[in-house]
């Protein structure tokens, strides 16, 4: 008898309710552009803010009103994915530049000899902060992990036993946020256009020559012997270290013979001329 | 027993060198003097190198206003000018004094009489102290000249002599207590006359009572000076704890001592500036505690300003073989030296040697909220919500909940039973927030 009349009660309570609820969602009914629903399904939803928006649905309701696709582009979705969007919204594709983040470290820890050892929080800004790092070279890559954190598509992972952080170029979007987040400022993004492999130099001491020789094995010490091999001068050399110009590289990989330094490095294998001769 | 309201902890004292007395070291061959000793701007060289310098010559002049200028501790020659690491690792710009191995140390230069010292006006008593390039050697290294300078409108009525030595380990002062009292007095009687302060309190915890003796003789002549015996809590030494025990005054949140009428100066400080006034000597070498549990002879060290870390280790008996690590500084707010080949600074307290198996931090755990850390910091600050903010980087939240009023004691890190790295990342918000300022 209980059971029956507790059924009763809970069933004519429910009914109530649903009916006040039906009403209040038409009372209160917001219309939203269907569009901006399909377009965030494409979308990565991690919020990176590498478009430039405060999240994927900030995204998505900016391309719904959109006159034209400039400018509009989230580094997460490939070329498909962006024609999609157009498409969704009616609007021409516009073509980007597909980024990614590289590292401009590659000291591992036989390259550079520990000086002291940190055994503080795991975490590059306090030690940054706080100390100079385990090494001499006061510029380079702390090893705690930070831009591990930061990524949001796990793109990132440390190597075991250099201590120094890996990009996976398939996952990389170049959302910039390991950019931001390193305190030594090492994450930089470059355009890249698989095949073809993006060349940079892993270094960013600025020490005069000498001092940077000491200080870690494979540090630039500025020699411009990049510059002087390179056929479209696309290296820079500004206080005492190189930094190539990615939109002058064409990634022939002579630099990277010729660096006596081993500082410049390439995302993939290149067979260069220099080591042909 | 007198002391400060809120928060504090009891931190073994391990004070092991207590009974020592004050000893100097041998001169190395090579002097490395930094030209950045205190807070504020470097000093600027006034010596080229191939210079001869004699002990207690200039040789570099003060950088700016808030600075200090360098003297020389020993004759010598000039090497070079050239950046040395310091005690963090940081290259910074150092003047190399290569020591002349016959006649290090002559140095007698002509003392004042009491009828001249008598006869000093404030205005000159703070000018010979920042010649003498004083500054505040309890650890924080502030130019004492610009401390004594009292700003127009404010009016000094206590003058505080910070004897507290709250710090575990360190006896450096209380050493300095025992063997220079009188000295130590005379040295606060010509603060009191630079600033025009009242009354003179010499603030010591209970735990040195010899020093205690010695003072309250020492000061017996002077019926407006008096020791203030302290109770044994940490952080007794910072500047508004103490001046709470002593005076029962409270700081306001961001303004300085003065603002309550108080001057607060270290022993050391008051003693170098007897030396100053008196004897014509400017500040060149401190006394530094090195201590360790391992080491073979630890004790109070009187140091030549720039006399690398490895020598005053050597001294001591050399780095037992399980040291984790040397703290310069106290052990609680010192700081891991992380190179030995760095020089003695003015504002080095002390070198502690710390044995791997104590060195090492505990695996941090997950914060329960037990609000152990709230309890435990003197400026009634919320550590635990700091450290969340900063793991977040909400800088302007860390700003409105005090963040910068923090006096960096590692209160709250100590009494963590999670072992949270609290004070890193509070350490880690202030910086962020100096830098944003700027």
């Amino acid at each position: 008898m209980t059971i029956t009349v507790s059924i009763i009660v809970l069933g004519i309570i429910g009914i109530i309710a649903a009916v006040l609820l039906f009403a209040a969602a038409k009372k209160f009914y917001v219309y939203e552009d269907p569009r901006i629903g399909e377009i965030e399904e494409l979308l990565p939803g991690a919020n990176c803010g590498g478009c430039g928006f405060s999240g994927c649905h900030a995204f998505a309701v900016e391309c719904a009103n959109a006159s034209s696709m400039d400018g509009l582009n989230c580094t997460g979705v490939n070329s498909e994915g962006m024609k999609k969007i157009a498409d969704i919204v009616g609007l021409a594709p516009v073509a980007s530049q597909r980024h990614v983040a590289v590292v401009r470290c590659s000291a591992s820890c036989e390259n550079r000899d520990p000086r002291n050892h940190y055994d503080g929080v795991r975490s590059c800004a306090i030690e940054n902060a706080l100390y100079q790092g385990e090494s001499d070279c006061i510029y380079g890559c702390l090893g705690c992990g930070d831009c591990v954190k930061a990524c949001p598509f796990e793109a990132i992972t440390i190597i075991p036993g250099e201590a120094l952080p890996k990009v996976d170029f398939n996952k990389c979007t170049g959302c910039g946020k390991c950019v931001e987040t390193c305190p030594r400022h090492l994450c930089e993004l470059v355009p890249y256009n698989p095949p073809t492999p993006v060349v940079w130099v892993a270094c960013a001491n600025r020490d005069r020559g000498p001092i940077a020789m000491k200080e870690c094995g494979v540090a630039c010490i500025g020699c411009t012997k990049c510059r002087k091999v390179c056929p479209n001068e696309a290296p820079e050399i500004t206080s005492f270290l190189a930094r190539i110009d990615q939109t002058k590289c064409t990634a022939c990989g002579d630099c990277i013979a010729a660096c006596p330094r081993h500082s410049i490095v390439s995302s993939s294998p290149i067979k260069t001329h220099l080591q042909q001769q | 027993m007198r002391t400060f309201r809120k928060g504090g902890i009891h931190p073994p004292e391990n004070k092991l060198t207590a009974g020592k007395p004050i000893v100097g070291i041998p001169t190395p061959p090579e002097l490395r003097i930094m030209l950045s000793q205190c807070i504020g701007v470097p000093a600027k060289p006034v010596v080229k190198p191939g210079d001869h310098v004699q002990r207690g010559q200039l040789i570099a002049e003060a950088g700016g206003f808030v600075s200090a200028p360098v003297h020389s501790p020993a004759n010598g020659t000039i090497k070079k000018i050239e950046p040395t690491r310091t005690h963090q690792g940081i290259w910074q710009d150092s003047i190399v004094i290569a020591i002349d191995p016959e006649e290090s140390e002559s140095f007698a230069p002509q003392a004042r009489t009491p009828e001249e010292v008598e006869a000093l006006s404030p205005d000159e008593i703070i000018a010979i102290v920042g010649d003498a390039g004083i500054v505040g050697l309890g650890g924080a290294a502030f130019p004492t000249r610009v401390k004594l300078s009292v700003p127009k409108g404010k009016k000094a009525t206590t003058l505080i002599i910070n004897g507290a030595e709250c710090e575990p380990c360190l006896t450096c002062d209380d050493a300095l207590m025992r063997a220079e009292a009188e000295k130590i007095v005379k040295g606060a009687l010509l603060i009191m006359k630079a600033t025009e302060a009242e009354e003179t309190v010499i603030g010591i915890e209970s735990n040195k009572p010899e020093a205690i003796e010695a003072m309250t003789q020492a000061a017996a002549p002077y019926p407006y000076l008096r020791v203030e015996v302290l109770k044994k809590k940490y952080p007794q030494g910072g500047e508004k704890q103490l001046i709470y025990a002593v005076t029962g005054k409270t700081v306001p949140a961001g303004a300085l001592p003065i603002e309550t009428g108080c001057i607060v100066d270290n022993v050391a400080t008051a003693y170098a500036i007897y030396e100053a006034v008196y004897n014509r000597i400017p500040l060149m070498e401190r006394i530094v505690t090195v201590t360790g549990p391992e080491l073979s002879n630890p004790g109070n060290f009187l140091v030549k300003n720039g006399t690398p870390l490895s020598a005053i280790l050597d001294f001591a008996g050399g780095l037992p073989e399980d040291a984790g690590k040397v703290v310069a500084g106290g052990p609680m707010m010192g700081r891991a030296v992380s190179a030995l080949d760095s020089s003695a600074t003015k504002g080095l307290s002390g070198l502690v040697v710390i044995p791997v198996s104590a060195s090492k931090r505990m695996q941090e755990g997950p914060c329960i909220r037990c609000g152990r850390c709230v309890s435990a910091c003197p400026m009634g600050l919320e550590p635990y919500l700091l450290m969340l903010q900063a793991e977040h980087k909400v800088w302007d939240g860390m700003s409105e909940h005090n963040v910068m009023n923090c006096l960096e004691c590692g209160s709250c890190s100590y009494i963590c039973p999670a072992s949270r790295p609290l004070l890193d990342f509070i350490k880690l918000g202030k910086q962020e927030l100096r830098k944003a300022k700027i």
